[in-house]
């Protein structure tokens, strides 16, 4: 039932080589440094996953949406954009936004829905955005960022800004209507668009290849006359070098690019799925082979650039970072009832001035614990 | 959430389900009975449904009668439509109501209006099922009750079942209905109430209210899971000396103006409760309809309790939902006026 051409890394050209040495037409040149970062943003975001996933799992936090196993098709993406670059977010790529230097006690805000949260707990976890840090904002309507990362470039290229706007979203995705006006309207308009499909073969339940009929994703780009290209989305080089190249023949051509970024969703679709429920051990063992973080690790320390005290500081770091984002946030109040009412418009119109009242004034404003 | 008194009106000696259980045996049911039903929706079939109401249901029927569709609402609903046409009876899943827009047009512009614009000639016969409703933590795009833009549609049946035993008999008399009939399952009922819900099948009528508690005072309207909210309410009011009648609407359009009018006629006085925003929901028809019927029965002014003019928030959930806590006053006011 399988048809493995839509899973399968074969002719996809990988950077960093099983014994941690590089293949370097397909890497970029970049510094050892700038290597550790990436290496260690991938880090940052592993942690964070895992610890979120516990506090979900505490009653903590309502919900989580991580990136196990797609860390190096995230970081390797959004590190690879220039600081002018926009990025157009599906909801997994928390990294990506702190990579840009969100600070990570907001981002934790933002799990926790209280009243310091960006979005003012009005959304559900994992839906951060960040103007300041050029990175839009989370919805969880499949797709609909796509077009509108589209209209986004097209105004940037109106007013005649040199940037790139990167708009990701999943395997699933490619179904939505938007995907397909998104890059038909790119295609027309020369949009400066990077499209990121991060494949990692199952849309909740639904692997890749009973999504689609196509041998794999890039390969509906082209139908809309827009370039594509396959990555190993578990090879952090290999992406950041693709991603780099794509960049550049977007501002050089005027034209939007899609690239498909082959990687694996390791754990659930959420922290309400179980995926245990349909499917098999076996292809998650496979995968977990390819681990971004492993193979990303074994380079560095080819390179002398990373050992075992890096690895452990590192992640203390992390934990010891997040323990403290976490015991603010989880002391902090949620939102003021009143902020309810704000945003719906610019201005407060009278029948919400009243609504606003009435709730202020209920019964529960008295007694939270009123039934 | 309180049980509701008219669950002990049940065969003593039935087994008690939950609405996904009983949802399932319901769908199982129509499977079997008709070769030519189809169950489509993302997530439906290998996992059974992000809710496992469609559990279990591909291995037993097979991938060509229970399918997951690719990610696309539009898709799912367009196909129904089509199959529909040819002769089969599909029953699409949305997997949350908040998800129906992409399939917006095709529900809209073509299934309710085909038989009318066909001059008859294309009945479009399915069922569309969605969870809705919040109180589950699921904000903005997990949490809607679009029911008022489906009922505002001309061509469209829009069914809310607020338990098991209900939403068993009325899945039924949707499947079997030759309209276009619009499912809403409320999602915070789907795993907190249990009742006696028969194993074999039976049909509850569509545009039949039901009384769920007799009352003299006041009569609440409600349905979904805000009328157990409405039962706990017309509990504590009648502990305060006002008699509440419970009115579960059961289907929403075509709506039971008899039973409403009755029920109005006899206490004079109403309210309204619903989880979707307050402005054009269900509730300002419902209302008109009550002046329109009933105006000179009217003893105090028609009252709404309802989801505020806002988009669906997240951490205060609670503030938003017309809770017991809103729905009391209500009651109290209304009958003391
Ligand atoms: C329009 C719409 N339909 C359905 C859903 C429910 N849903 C949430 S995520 C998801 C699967 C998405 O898969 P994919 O695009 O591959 O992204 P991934 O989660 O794998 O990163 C579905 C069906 C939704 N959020 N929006
Ligand atoms: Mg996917």
């Amino acid at each position: 039932m399988r048809r493995p051409s839509i899973f399968l890394r074969e002719g996809i050209p990988t950077a960093i080589r099983p014994d941690g040495t590089l293949d370097r037409t397909h890497a970029p040149d970049i510094s050892t440094e700038r290597k550790r970062e990436l290496y260690v943003a991938m880090l940052r975001t592993r942690v964070i996953d895992g610890r979120l996933e516990r506090l979900q799992r505490q009653g903590r936090i309502g919900f989580h949406i991580g990136s196990l196993g797609e860390e190096a098709s995230i970081l390797g993406s959004a590190m690879a954009m220039g600081a002018q670059d926009w990025i157009f977010p599906c909801y997994r790529e928390f990294g990506a936004l702190l990579s840009r230097g969100f600070p990570l006690q907001s981002y934790v805000d933002n799990m926790f829905a209280n009243a310091n949260d960006i979005v003012k707990g009005r959304q559900m976890p994992d839906h951060y955005t960040s103007r300041a840090h050029r990175f839009g904002s989370v919805s969880s309507p499949i797709g609909t960022q796509i077009s509108q990362a589209v209209g986004f470039a097209w105004a940037a290229k109106l007013k005649r800004d040199p940037i790139t706007v990167a708009v990701y979203f999943g395997d699933g995705a490619t179904s939505s209507h938007d995907f397909h006006t998104g890059l038909n309207f790119a295609g027309v308009y020369g949009a400066p668009v990077l499209f990121l499909c991060r494949n990692n073969q199952w849309a909740i339940s639904l692997p890749s290849n009973e999504q689609t009929a196509s041998q794999n994703f890039a390969e509906k780009a082209s139908s809309y006359g827009v370039a594509a290209k396959r990555c190993d989305g578990n090879d952090v080089l290999a992406t950041y070098h693709t991603i780099t190249e794509a960049l550049g023949y977007i501002q050089r051509e005027k034209k939007p690019m899609m690239i498909e970024m082959l990687t694996y969703r390791m754990g659930g679709h959420s922290t309400s799925d179980d995926p245990r429920a349909y499917r098999v051990d076996d292809e998650v063992d496979r995968w977990a082979k390819t681990d971004p973080l492993v193979r990303m690790r074994r380079h560095l320390e080819h390179l002398g650039g990373w050992n075992e005290t890096d690895e452990s500081e590192a992640k203390q770091a992390v934990e010891q970072e997040l323990s403290q984002c976490i015991e603010r946030a989880e002391a902090a109040p949620p939102p003021e009832l009143d902020t309810m009412f704000d945003d719906v418009y610019q201005t407060r119109p009278p029948h919400l001035q009243q609504q606003a009242s009435q709730l202020i004034h209920g019964p529960r404003a008295v007694d939270p614990h009123l039934r | 959430m309180v049980p509701a008194p008219w669950i002990l009106t049940c065969v003593k000696t039935m087994p008690k389900k939950n609405l996904v259980t009983a949802l399932n045996e319901g769908l199982r049911s129509e499977l079997a009975e008709n070769p030519d039903v189809v169950v489509l929706g993302e997530d439906v079939g290998r996992v059974g449904g992000v809710f496992r109401v469609t559990a279990g249901l591909q291995e037993e029927f097979g991938s060509d009668r229970v399918i997951d569709t690719p990610l696309a609402e539009g898709g799912i609903i367009g196909a129904a439509i089509g199959m529909a046409m040819y002769g089969l009876r599909p029953i699409a899943e949305i997997q949350f109501s908040d998800f129906i827009f992409p399939a917006f047009d095709q529900i809209v512009s073509e299934a309710a209006k085909y038989r009318y614009r066909s001059g008859g000639e294309f009945p479009i016969p399915m069922v569309i099922r969605a969870p809705v409703g919040g109180g589950i933590r699921g904000g903005h795009y997990h949490s809607q009750s679009p029911e008022a833009l489906f009922i505002h549609t001309p061509g469209l049946k829009v069914v809310c079942p607020s338990n098991p035993y209900d939403a068993k008999g009325l899945l039924k008399s949707a499947v079997k209905d030759n309209d276009t009939v619009m499912f809403f399952e409320p999602k915070r009922v789907y795993r907190a109430v249990k009742m006696e819900v028969p194993d074999g099948p039976y049909e509850i009528p569509l545009s039949q209210a039901k009384v769920v508690r007799p009352g003299e005072d006041v009569t609440v309207i409600a349905w979904g899971a805000m009328l157990f909210e409405a039962l706990a309410a017309a509990e504590s009011a009648q502990q305060q000396g006002v008699s509440t009648e419970v009115l579960d609407l059961r289907t929403l359009w075509p709506v039971d103006v008899e039973s409403i009018m009755q029920s109005v006629r006899k206490t004079g006085r109403v309210v309204v409760v619903h989880e979707a925003p307050k402005t054009c929901g269900f509730g300002a028809e419902l209302l008109t309809l009550v002046s329109e019927h009933a105006f000179l029965h009217l003893q105090a002014p028609p009252k709404r309790v309802t989801g505020w003019d806002t988009p669906f928030p997240y951490r205060l959930e609670q503030e938003y939902l017309p809770l017991q806590h809103r729905i009391l006053p209500a009651l109290l006011e209304t009958a003391a006026y």
